[in-house]
């Protein structure tokens, strides 16, 4: 069996399935449940500094969107940070981390942007002996009045002067939370890399709305018939975020930066995802927020089961394997030429794949007498859009050509690798 | 004294009250709206949909399905009465299982095809509980339209014929409209009086006057019809029902299934309506099935189908077929009726094992004894009344004069079930409003 134990930035937990910061986060009663269901670590929901808590709306914080049958894929919400006074959290986190030593704990932390904030928060901490922190500059909402959150999160130069500031007056291990809500991820990242972070978790929620009800004309959710944006999670998310952790994964700049990935994660699939783009662990929170907390006894089992079936001993084997493979499309090879090929054995004569390459593609499919269909070669232009639609599993595939070969579409012989930079289209390569 | 299904003769109340409500209830319970989201979602929107070309109204399926996906229920009731105006008795008699959801993709796939009945069913019921029509006439035209039979063929001519700017007068011989939706289809299909409500629905569209107990021949003659109107559709059914041709047909307790069923359907309390403890269906056809699972359903002890060939040679279809074993009914195949006997009244019916040969049946000399205190002959309708100036061919009507249409069960052409009568009444007010008008459309 698979070892998942994992040491992140130092911190160890016995797998790499942490709770990430958020409202399953927010007590110590929540928090023991998350770790008698198995959970490696949790990430305390945010602490603001010492005085009057923030609070909360009063009527929905959550908005969703859902599958047919109500599976829940896209979650939002305009809860803040802890509503909780800070001394009872700092208690809180001191009695669980003393009663679960081997799991991780971390503090998520939002303060006003002034270095004697930071100070006066990390000073408090200290006592509770937690593993870490993790900056919240993402939080969509933050106290932008404040200068906190994404009001922080979306200035580089803000974030690497807080993070010096904590890594200055703190020993604790740092992760720096980016919000996704910016154009380019990696300047965050290496803004917080300057500053000394020890890792980076990302992504924090999207900037959304969820739906508008067509009777109210109030955005979702509601309070009181006015909508504010909220922060986007859920399965929906996953792609977004395994881009930004790739981004980051690949950049030289912030190459070996760790990176505990967060955003979408349901299953262990989606963990070995993100860990095979570059995360060292993963964050779930709405996953556990939709089906509870013994979600992680799937996630355990189903990741040592692919590690074992791949012959992966330890977590660190997976981690990162597939970011060599992360490219720009100018160095993608314009020689590999495939084309789809539907299997008519499987084939259950639905006709989406005519439906859709006839109508939004390139007429690469014929239908045939008996609703038979057939990828005309000379067409596809192998765009996989057939694929994405059939609605059974391997019925259309692509086939690669092979080298030589003479794809009946272009003329052209399958040659060697050759992309873009030396294409004789490419400006730049006929300007030489 | 109680009766029971051991009662010997034919007697009313073999079981309690109660279990004859339960037993004559939707038979398919309606889909509640997050059934029918789920439903609807299985659908794979496709294209040149193999659904759509297997209905005989040629519904857009898939557009009603997606309407219903996307919570607008009522816009695929629009979509399926554009094309079927009875397609609410549809979604509950139709068998689907040989139409539209045999050839569904996922049917073929999985064996589990998308439920396009029972989701056609939530759309129409949910338009109908609205209370919406979503069909308006065009300017009158001052051209009157006969219409003999207030069936579904009628009724679907009528409807579109109205909607056409045309006056309609519906003639029907019975007492109320519907025709078979009302006399001849199983009860547990179509419960809550659906039948009647559906015709009150169609008959919203205005310009259509429905006269009942007026028959043709009896009461009317297509000549005075022609006299009066400017054109003349007849879907007059089969008024007529095949003889068993065995000794001893006449002796009491043997009837006709069809009237059997109509019975059953006008009567108000079943637990007043006689059945036989030993009850004997001779045919393979719905109507068979139809009247053998609803004597069991009230009480009868033991009820067999008798059909003279083999059981894929059933006109009832696989569904219909299991639904009848699932309640107790028997089917003996590759049998044929004898004689009747008893005295005076049915006491025991006498078959013969035939083999289906490619000389037709033949007896195989072997015969054996059914005890029957109750017959119902299922052996086939046929057309009675027809029309002088009418040609027949293979007992349906053929050829018509100038300005007379037909349609349904009483004409060729497809199957009789009525989906295709409806597709054939609109076809025929179709082709009536471009003889009048002289334009398409």
């Amino acid at each position: 069996m698979a070892n998942l134990t994992t040491d992140f930035i130092g911190i160890k937990s016995p797998n790499p399935f942490w709770l990430a910061s958020a409202p399953p986060t927010d007590k110590e009663y929540n928090v023991r449940r998350a770790f008698e269901a198995g959970w490696g670590g949790v990430v305390w929901k945010t602490l603001g500094s010492e005085g009057p808590p923030v609070v909360n709306v009063n009527g929905p914080r959550y908005g969703a969107i859902w599958g047919a049958d109500r599976r829940l894929l896209g979650l939002n919400n305009i809860e803040l940070i802890t509503d909780r006074p800070l001394e009872v959290n700092l208690r809180e986190i001191k009695s669980v981390k003393r009663d679960w030593k081997d799991r991780a704990l971390i503090i998520s932390l939002m303060v006003p942007c002034d270095e004697e904030s930071w100070k006066d928060i990390l000073h408090r901490i200290e006592d509770t002996e937690a593993d870490g922190v993790e900056l919240n500059f993402g939080c969509p909402h933050g106290m932008a009045e404040r200068g906190m959150g994404s009001a922080v999160g979306q200035v580089p130069e803000y974030i690497e002067m807080v993070t010096r500031w904590v890594k200055q007056h703190s020993r604790m291990p740092c992760i720096v939370k980016l919000t996704p809500n910016i154009s380019d991820i990696r300047k965050p990242a290496e803004a917080a890399k300057r500053g000394g972070a020890d890792a980076v978790s990302l992504i924090n929620t999207i900037n959304s709305i969820t739906s508008v009800n067509l009777d109210s004309f109030s955005p979702e959710p509601m309070i009181d018939g006015k909508g504010t944006h909220g922060g986007y999670c859920g399965p929906a998310v996953k792609p977004i975020a395994l881009n930004m952790v790739a981004e980051i994964a690949r950049s030289p700049e912030t190459h070996g930066l760790p990176i505990s990935g967060i955003g979408g994660v349901t299953t262990w699939r989606d963990a070995a995802e993100f860990m095979a783009l570059g995360a060292g662990n993963v964050q779930v929170c709405t996953a556990a927020m939709t089906y509870g907390f013994k979600i992680v006894q799937e996630m355990i089992s189903g990741l040592s089961q692919y590690m074992d079936d791949k012959g992966m001993t330890s977590t660190a084997d997976l981690v990162g394997r597939a970011v060599p493979n992360v490219t720009d499309w100018q160095f993608l090879n314009l020689n590999y030429v495939t084309k789809a090929q539907i299997d008519q054995d499987l084939c259950i004569k639905c006709g989406r794949c005519y439906a859709a390459c006839e109508d939004t593609s390139h007429q690469a499919i014929a239908m045939l007498p008996g609703r038979v269909f057939e990828v005309k070669d000379e067409d596809c232009v192998a765009c996989n859009l057939c694929v994405n639609v059939c609605p059974v599993e391997n019925c259309i595939t692509m086939t690669e050509m092979p080298k030589g070969a003479v794809d009946p579409r272009t003329g052209d012989t399958v040659g060697d690798y050759a992309n873009w930079t030396t294409h004789p289209n490419n400006p730049s390569v006929a300007a030489e | 004294m109680t009766n029971s299904p051991l009662t010997p003769g034919i007697a009313p109340a073999r079981l309690p009250a109660d279990r004859i409500v339960g037993n004559f209830a939707d038979h398919e319970p309606p889909l509640d709206q997050h059934e029918a989201h789920v439903a609807a979602d299985r659908c794979y929107f496709c294209h040149d949909a193999p659904c759509v070309t297997a209905c005989p109204t040629s519904i857009d399926i898939p557009l009603f399905i997606r309407q219903i996906a996307t919570g607008t229920a009522e816009s695929a009731a629009t979509t399926i009465w554009t094309q079927n105006i009875l397609g609410g008795m549809c979604a509950r008699v139709c068998p689907t299982e040989t139409l539209c959801e045999e050839v569904c993709v996922r049917e073929v796939a999985e064996g589990k095809p998308v439920e396009i009945g029972r989701l056609q069913r939530f759309a129409t019921d949910t338009a109908m509980a609205r209370g919406l029509h979503p069909f308006a006439r065009a300017a009158a035209t001052g051209r009157t339209v006969a219409v003999v039979g207030a069936g579904p063929a009628g009724l679907a001519c009528a409807h579109r014929l109205a909607l056409h700017g045309h006056e309609v007068m519906v003639y029907e011989r019975r007492a109320k409209a519907g025709g078979l939706n009302e006399y001849g289809i199983a009860s547990y299909k179509s419960t809550g009086n659906f039948a009647q409500r559906e015709v009150e629905w169609l008959l919203q569209i205005g310009g259509i006057t429905v006269q009942t107990g007026v028959e043709l021949g009896r009461d009317i003659k297509l000549e005075g019809l022609l006299a009066m109107h400017d054109a003349v559709f007849l879907g007059i059914g089969l008024g007529g029902v095949n003889a068993l041709r065995a000794a001893g047909e006449d002796k009491a307790g043997v009837a006709n299934a069809v009237d059997f069923i109509a019975e059953l359907r006008q009567t108000d309390d079943l637990t007043t309506l006689p059945v036989g403890r030993d009850v004997v269906v001779i045919g393979g056809g719905m109507t068979a099935v139809d009247a053998a699972v609803q004597s069991k359903l009230l009480g009868a002890e033991n009820v067999t189908i008798v059909y003279r060939r083999g059981q894929d040679r059933m006109s009832a279809s696989g569904y219909e077929q299991e639904h009848a074993t699932s309640v107790g009914v028997r089917i003996i195949c590759n049998a044929a009726p004898v004689a009747v006997h008893g005295n005076g009244a049915v006491r025991e019916v006498e078959f013969g094992y035939v083999a289906d040969t490619a000389d037709g049946l033949q007896p195989t000399g072997e015969t054996f004894r059914l005890k029957a205190d109750q017959v119902f002959k299922a052996i086939g309708q046929t057309l009675s009344g027809v029309p002088a100036g009418a040609a027949l061919e293979g007992g349906k009507i053929a050829g018509l004069p100038a300005r007379v249409w037909a349609g349904g069960d009483c004409t060729g052409g497809g199957e009789d079930l009525t989906v295709t009568a409806v597709a054939q009444g609109r076809d025929a007010a179709e082709a009536i409003h471009v003889s009048l008008m002289g334009v398409a459309g």
